[in-house]
């Protein structure tokens, strides 16, 4: 198996293959004599060179957090025989990018008109849920396409609130 | 000592008060909303009832469901927690007249405490030191008065208000009006109450506060202050004992004003006097909490008293064990909440399903918990998951302690503000103790250095990134994304089965 694996905008590529002691591992075409054990589920025990690793995984799916002590890495992992997940990345760069509500709430402001262009990161929709008021935001540089809650509504979390294109 | 008692709270506090119940022999009776069937404080009472659905005012909040139940199970007492409906007064008289003991002050004093400008009047007649300010409500034009006389800045405040609610800075003349007008219509709005009034502006004070305890006797001690100065949002985040600014003799003038503000208002059980205190170490008096306070371990841990015991002693007529004089204090303790939020996303809260969780243990370490994993928590309550407490030596063996344990600890599944503590008690404002109520805001301000990487743990990262990959379970064809949608739909039909069959023997 080969993994593209994308850590602070900086891509390894990971092989494994599958032994009889565990796992065969390289990095970036180098060997690593890794001795792994998932000690628990979600939790794995790496040795490398005498050194331990206790791991963790934070989130599942190709976005994921990976916690080694009190360190923290974001990575996005993506198999690139994967025709579906080729796909999947061309469109996180083109094509609609959808505003999604994290958690049931109430929708108390929009920021932004149908229409008008926004920055990646700028704030869209506020909602508001266990008594905080949450921004979402902009997932992309492009213009707002579509909204489709007005304010004072009630949301379901992961509901589509707004698309930017 | 009662033989039964009611615990009218849910989460980490309600499995405290079971904890002391069952170390005492006392039964423990547990109620929960619609949402908390499986929480844990059900499971670990003697007894559970149901109380209504999800919505607090329905459930936790509902006075006479709450009583209906002490009444049906025979429970002698109600321990009421923090937060819901622990000082509310009017449920204290209640319980009275249900014939069952309120683990807590008399309603006299809960109402005198819970009104602000009666308690400032109240305090100010008992001698305790305060903020210059008005001590009644006020209109707009005695509030430029008051702040004309006291000088800039100010803080215009709604007499009912709290958590942060109804309150706002004014640096100068110009900004009182309306900030005077915003504080009012909120506060009219979130607590039907619009009186105001001032108080002058303590820039960058720390919060310390002391806990007293008091018999039906007249007997009231000072066990020790905490200091609570690591906030969010007038939220504490941090709590240690004791603060390292106050030495014997503060401690001593603190713990003096406070049981005589206790005993002026005619208190018993446990409570906290809330101070600011500003940089030259003058302490005024802020409020009183008439309840056990989230924080209450770390003062559990340097008295070696159990304060929920004790509550139930003095409740039960008992007389306070001890003396003022006999209590030493030993070593330091360090609490941090912790929370289902966000630290990335405003701290947003991040309800959900704990699918791994790791807890920390070892020597000094105690976690106050009211989740497990596997549990969905909640999102129509406060998204506290538990407490952390370390105990130690001294003040520098107990952060590196209470570091260790945090990175033995690990919340898998939902977001939780884990990470943030380390950056605290890193911070080397934190490690000298030069921390007010502005320091963690000023923290978050700070951008966090971007993840050195330079340490090799980024491959490390990486190849276990892909190693989670290659062994994840295959998911359909869905490519892992968003597992597990059907739950709900399980569950219904689950239900729905189990209806049709007749089960569940009523």
């Amino acid at each position: 198996m080969i993994y593209e694996v994308t850590i602070a905008e900086k891509t390894y590529r990971v092989e494994l293959q599958r032994v009889a002691t565990g796992w065969k591992c390289a990095l970036d075409g180098r060997d690593l004599p890794l001795d792994v054990t998932a000690a628990q589920d979600g939790v794995l025990s790496l040795l490398l060179d005498g050194k331990s690793y206790e791991i963790k995984q934070e989130g599942t799916g190709n976005e994921t957090s990976i916690v080694i002590g009190h360190e923290r890495f974001s990575a996005a992992v993506r198999d690139p025989r994967s025709f579906r997940s080729r796909r999947r990345t061309g469109a996180a760069e083109q094509g609609v990018k959808r505003i999604t509500a994290p958690m049931p709430g109430k929708v108390v402001r929009l920021l932004v008109p149908v229409g008008s262009p926004v920055e990646a990161g700028q704030s869209v929709i506020v909602i508001e849920a266990m008594k905080m008021q949450n921004e979402l935001k902009a997932p992309k540089k492009g213009v707002v396409k579509k909204i489709t809650v007005t304010e004072g509504a009630a949301v379901e979390a992961g509901q589509s609130l707004a698309e930017v294109e | 000592m009662f033989s039964k008692v009611l615990i009218a709270n849910r989460g980490e506090i309600a499995v405290r008060v079971i904890r002391a119940c069952r170390e005492m022999s006392v039964a423990s009776v547990a109620v929960f909303s619609e949402v908390d069937r499986a929480a844990l404080h059900v499971s670990k009472a003697d007894e559970a009832y149901p109380i209504g659905p999800a919505a607090a005012r329905e459930s936790y909040l509902n006075a006479a469901k709450i009583l209906d139940v002490a009444r049906r199970s025979g429970a002698e007492a109600i321990h009421p927690g923090y937060g819901f409906l622990s000082e509310n007064a009017q449920f204290a008289r209640a319980c009275a007249e249900a014939g069952i003991k309120f683990i807590g002050p008399p309603a006299a004093a809960m109402e005198l405490m819970g009104s602000k400008t009666r308690a400032r009047a109240a305090m100010q007649a008992a001698g305790v030191p305060m903020v210059p300010g008005s001590a009644r409500g006020l209109t707009l034009a005695e509030a430029e008065a008051m702040a004309d006389k006291i000088g800039f800045p100010v803080m215009v405040k709604a007499a009912a208000g709290g958590g942060g609610k109804g309150m706002r800075l004014v640096r100068a003349a110009g900004e009182l009006k309306a900030a005077f007008e915003t504080a009012q219509s909120e506060a009219l709005r979130a607590f039907n109450d619009g009186e105001i009034y001032l108080e002058k502006f303590i820039e960058n004070p720390r919060h310390i506060e002391i806990q007293v305890f008091g018999d039906e006797h007249g007997n009231v001690v000072y066990l020790g202050e905490r200091e609570c100065s690591v906030q969010r949002r007038h939220q504490k985040v941090i709590e240690e004992a004791p603060s390292a600014i106050v030495d014997e003799d503060m401690r001593q003038r603190m713990g003096a004003v406070a049981v005589q503000a206790a005993k002026s208002a005619g208190y018993t059980n446990a409570g906290t006097v809330e101070f600011l205190v500003d940089s030259a170490r003058n302490f005024y008096f802020l409020e009183m909490n008439t309840r056990l306070q989230v924080e209450h371990p770390v003062t559990e841990m340097v008295t070696g008293l159990d304060l929920v015991q004790l509550q139930l002693r003095i409740a039960a007529g008992e007389k306070l064990p001890f003396k003022q004089e006999e209590l030493t204090l030993r070593g330091h303790a360090i609490e941090c909440r912790i929370y289902a939020e966000d630290p990335e996303n405003n701290f947003f809260p991040s309800p959900g399903k704990i699918t791994k969780l790791l807890r920390p243990s070892g020597p000094g370490v105690r976690e106050d918990s009211g989740v497990y994993e596997g549990w969905t928590v909640p999102l129509d309550y406060d998204p506290m998951l538990s407490k952390l407490i370390v105990h130690a030596a001294d003040r520098p063996s107990a952060i590196a302690r209470m570091k260790r344990a945090l990175d033995e600890y690990f919340v898998g599944g939902i977001k939780s503000n884990l990470p943030l503590f380390r950056r605290i008690l890193e911070h080397p404002d934190f490690a000298a103790a030069r921390i007010d109520t502005g320091f963690l805001d000023r923290l978050l301000a700070a951008k966090p250095e971007v993840g050195a990487s330079g340490n090799g743990l980024s491959e490390i990262a990486a190849v276990s990134a892909a190693l989670f990959a290659a062994t994840a379970p295959k998911k359909n064809g869905n490519n892992g994304a968003r597992p597990e949608p059907t739950k709900d739909a399980e569950l219904s039909n689950w239900k729905r089965t189990a209806r049709s069959e007749g089960v569940g023997g009523e």
